[in-house]
This record gives C-alpha cells, structure tokens and sequence, in this order.
C-alpha cells in the first residue's frame, strides 16, 4: 500500500505539471463499454483487458487505458483547441506470471489541435523529456506516417497496399505479405490450383451455399485473387527499400539524411520526413538535444493500433521494465470514434507508480 | 496419499485404466456403477479420485490433486500459462482430437488463415462487423490467430453443436475439436490448410502445486518407475 501512495504523490506532481502546461482535468469511468474496445481493438484487447458483466449495460471493461473515453468525450463536447489530463487507475491482464502490474496508474496529457500537428507533437514530447528530465531515460522515437506513406506509395495493386497497411502493427504478417507481394513465396499448391479453374472463366466447384457471407461477397474475392495473380510482383528494388526503411534505427539527424537519401527512390515519403525535419526543428527550439534523440522507424508497430504518425517511449537502464511513458499521435483514432467529425490529436501517458520506484520527481 | 484425478466414465476411463494396467498398476471403480469411488492395486500409497475431464485442470491448478489425466487441449484452454501450474508426464496415446479453424466449404477463395484474414477484412468492410468464429476454446484459437497476426475477426461462445453455427447465421467459421472430420463435412464445412490449432491427447500431468513433501514425493517416484517413465522431482 505505500507502493500506491508513493504512485498517488507523483501522480499528483504530475498532474500539477500538465496543468501548469494548460490542461484540463479530466475523469473517466472505470467500467467501460466493451462494444467500443473490442471494435477498435479487436479480439486482442480480450487477453488484455479485464471483462465484465452489467445486468442492464451488457459486456463492460475495466479501462485498459484513458486515451478512448477522452476521445469520446471531446468528440461528443469539446471545444477546440483542447488540452487534457488525467490520472487514475487502468487494468491490464497478464496472462503469464509477471512482475508487470495488473492494475497500476497513468498519468496523461492529450493536445487537440488543428493549427499545427507538428508543434503540438515537439510540445507533448519536450514536456514529457522536461518532467522526467531528473530519472536520466532514455527517449526513443518514431514515424509511424512515414511508414504508411512509403507503403502507399508502392507501385503495385491498390488492393495490396490497403492488406500491407492493415498489418503494420502485425509485423509477422506483414512480412509474410511482402514475400508473397514481391514474389519470394511460392504460391501454394491449392491457390494454384484454384487459379487454373478460374483461368478458365469456369466457378470452381463448390458445396452448396452456406451462411451470411454471400455469394457476391466469394465472386468479388475470387476476382480479387485473378488480378493479384496477373499483377506484377512488388520489384526487388522496392521491397529492399521498403526493408531498408523499417530496419532504420540512428540518432535523429543521421536517420533524417538517411531517409532524405531513400526519399529519391520513394517520392511518397517526402511529405511525411518534411514533417520529421519540421518537427525535430521545433524539438531542438524546445530545448531538446536532437543530435542523441533515438529514431527508430518500426518504434510502435508491436503496441494496440491506434498509433498513426510521431510516437515516443521513455525507457529505464533496466529493459525489463515496461516503458516509464509513451505516446504519440492518433489522427485516426479520432476519426473513428467521432462519428464523422476529426480532429488531430496528440497525447502520452507517464506511470507514476514506475517513477516513483526509480526515484521520484520530488 | 498421492491423489491421482482419472475422468469418472466413458471411454476416456477406460482407456485411462487399460493404460494403467498395462503398466502394472490396476485401477478400478468400486461399488455400484454410480457410485464415484475407486481403488489402486499395485503401488501403495496411490489414491484414485474420479473425477469429470473438464475440472481436473482445475484441480491440478488448485493443487487439490497430485496427478491427473486429461486431454491435452483442456490444459492448454483452462490454465493460463500451464506449464507453470503443471508438468507434462506422460502423453498416452488415445483419446486424440485435434482443434481446427473450418470454414464453409462453399468458400474456394479461403483455403490458408492468410485468405481467412482477407476474407474477414472484407467481410467487416460489407457488414460493419468482425467475421464470426464460433468456439468454446477461447484462448487457444486466440493465441493461435494473434500469433500467426489474423486480424478483423471475433470469437463468439459456442458449448455445443458448434458445427450449426454457420448454418444458423450466428458464426461465418469455427474452431472445434475433430477426430475423423465427419461432423464438419456432414454440415459441409472445410479445414484451413494451416488451421491446425492444436493435437490434443490424453495426458498424464502433475501439479506443481500440490503438496509434494514426505510420501508424496516417494509413491511419486515408485509410480513412474513403475510405470517405465523418467524419474520427475517436483518439489
């Protein structure tokens, strides 16, 4: 119990300090909607997340985290621009015996703001490094737009391009995917066979129908599957630099020049490395030493997918533990949760029971 | 007394003293044939408790029992990281069932859980929810699906007829238990290529768990010597 009290009081100096830096406090309910979680999240936030049952409301979480109920309630009555924070509780189950918490607080900070995505993404992160300046982390960094910029730009079928983009927070399947796109998986023996019917012009033959998804839905993807067949494989050239890109790991500056040097061969990145140099420029007026800052291109790919361009952690020396904070950008989040409306949004969330174990911000 | 949980009936109870008493070790149930009590012949200090398959995970988890028999799956789906909780004695070689992913067979276009991912991307995009696979092996399938990163699809529960979900509209695929396959071609579905979850067998586990000082430990040891198994030390 002293372990919470100590989490409490640097939760509290934390909140202080995003106040000071313009937020509003915010609270959330503990017990959430499950629909909305499992929707974004997917089956995965089952293994996750601690469920329960309402007589009357149904299928209920205990929130795995803040940034989904803030969104929904600056969507539904927000005005903008907006700053918020919070601090509570969230729950996390862990399937395997672990020192990791299953219930632990997050302390966090969320910009709502259309001016200026790039300064709002410098303003969150150097307020972050600023706080927990005295714990001596160690910051690294990431892009996840560059990266779907890189895929858009692909010259291949759209249809290609939308699975890669889906599977960018699954790395294991996005690569399988490329080396089918690129042709270095064999086709396999029942496609093949499959594709020889349809070359034919003939339906293969098939058991009677069965269940909600209907005939229309099978011949749009057996169409689907003709043209991915005659279509051309994603080159040799582009499927390195694609590699090239999502293994870059440097200090900022180098992996800027570096991908400033891949950016000839992949034009669609240009847009999204200009906002990389813009905001490393504002991080730098923020007083930010961008020389040491770690840029790692995959950084976020393995977190919940809702990350979709500049994304941050702040590690201990001890790799063991999870990260002290994180964050990033979640554009699209907003989108889906807004019901139409938009808006960019930035935000991280710091573990005040971690800083306090490593020492305390008082 | 070295507790050992064997299934209450049928043939899984069966099998389970045939394996036994081909060992040496002879297991029976006594008094009338509802009464769940049993006896051991041949190793002293051995304790036979009758008990449903699907609690005995649960009671090697709780420690309640030194040994158990059951399917292989059961373990894998009831306990969260299970070789935690139990040690895998003896595989024994009946009882086997294996949990697939089937889809309809009317679907020539998903034939590998890649066309399964496909499919449910589509399928979510037209009905404005995930695509449905009906189970009761929840975590298994789940762990199986992230794993191999399938995404846009939903588990609903399913304790029985799983098979005639599709059919009723509550589910597009399913992940049960199959031997011969019979079911699922009769309510003509098809098995994924690679939607081979998990070979269940029935298993000889120990728990961690339970109390293994003094003569636990030792009936332990002169049962899998008389067994013809490797010497296990669980405390």
């Amino acid at each position: 119990m002293a372990e919470k009290a100590a989490a409490r009081a640097e939760a509290a100096r934390l909140v202080a300090a995003f106040r000071a830096a313009g937020a509003v406090e915010v609270e959330a309910d503990i017990l959430q909607p499950a629909e909305v979680l499992l929707d974004l999240y997917g089956e995965d936030i089952r293994a996750r997340a601690y469920v329960t049952a309402d007589p009357v409301r149904g299928e209920m979480m205990l929130r795995p985290d803040f940034t989904v109920p803030v969104v929904q309630m600056h969507m539904a009555e927000g005005a903008e621009p907006a700053r918020y924070c919070y601090a509570g509780e969230v729950f996390r189950k862990q399937e395997r015996p672990s020192a990791r918490r299953t219930e632990y607080m997050q302390v966090g900070f969320e910009v709502f703001d259309r001016e200026n995505p790039v300064a709002a993404d410098a303003e969150v992160f150097a307020l972050f490094a600023r706080l927990l300046a005295p714990l001596g982390l160690r910051a690294a960094t990431g892009d996840i737009a560059i990266l779907t910029a890189a895929v858009r730009g692909l010259k291949t079928l759209e249809s290609r391009k939308a699975a890669l983009l889906r599977h960018i927070w699954r790395p294991r399947r996005f690569t399988e995917l490329l080396d089918r796109f690129g042709g270095r998986a064999p086709v396999s023996p029942s496609r093949a066979a499959l594709l020889r019917v349809l070359a034919t012009g003939e339906r293969p033959a098939a058991a009677p129908h069965l269940g909600l998804r209907s005939e229309a839905e099978i011949a749009t993807r057996l169409a689907a599957l003709v043209d991915d067949a005659e279509a051309p494989p994603i080159s040799t050239e582009e499927v390195a630099r694609l590699e090239d890109l999502l293994n870059l790991e440097a200090p900022s500056p180098d992996a800027l020049s570096h991908l400033r040097d891949l950016a000839d061969d992949m034009p669609a990145i240009v847009p999204a490395v200009d906002r990389m140099e813009a905001r490393l420029d504002a991080l730098s007026r923020a007083g930010i030493d961008v020389g040491a800052l770690a840029f790692e291109a995959s950084h976020g790919r393995t977190t919940l997918e809702y990350y979709d361009g500049f994304v941050f952690s702040f590690h201990a020396a001890d790799l063991e533990l999870p990260p002290v904070a994180s964050g990033g950008r979640y554009d699209a989040l907003t989108e889906v949760l807004g019901q139409g409306r938009s808006i960019p949004a930035v935000g991280g969330i710091v573990r005040p029971g971690l800083v306090a174990d490593l020492g305390g911000l008082g | 007394m070295l507790k050992l949980g064997v299934p209450s009936k049928g043939r899984l109870m069966e099998q389970t003293f045939d394996w036994f008493g081909d060992r040496g070790v002879k297991l029976s149930r006594t008094g009338s044939d509802r009464e769940y009590s049993g006896a051991v012949e041949g190793v002293e200090g051995l304790e036979l408790v009758l008990l449903s398959a699907g609690e005995i995970p649960r009671e090697l988890a709780a420690g309640r029992i030194h040994l158990g028999v059951t399917g292989s799956d059961l373990v894998r789906e009831k306990l969260a990281d299970w070789p935690s909780q139990v040690a895998e004695l003896a595989p024994m070689g009946f009882g086997h069932a294996d949990l697939i992913i089937a889809v309809p067979a009317c679907w020539p276009d998903v034939d590998t859980l890649d066309d399964l991912d496909a499919a449910a991307a589509a399928f979510r995009r037209v009905h404005g929810f995930r695509l449905r696979i009906a189970t009761k092996y929840h975590r298994l399938v789940r762990d199986f699906l992230t794993q191999h990163g399938v995404a846009d699809y939903q588990l609903v529960d399913s304790q029985g007829a799983t098979e005639g979900t599709v059919k009723n509209l509550t589910a597009e695929a399913v992940a049960d238990i199959t031997s011969t396959g019979e079911t699922l071609r009769a309510n003509h579905l098809k098995i994924l290529c690679d939607g081979l979850v998990h070979q269940s067998q029935a298993t000889l586990y120990a728990a961690r768990g339970a109390d293994w000082r003094g003569a636990a430990r030792d009936t332990l040891s002169r049962l899998v010597s008389r067994l013809g198994l490797p010497a296990v030390d669980m405390a």
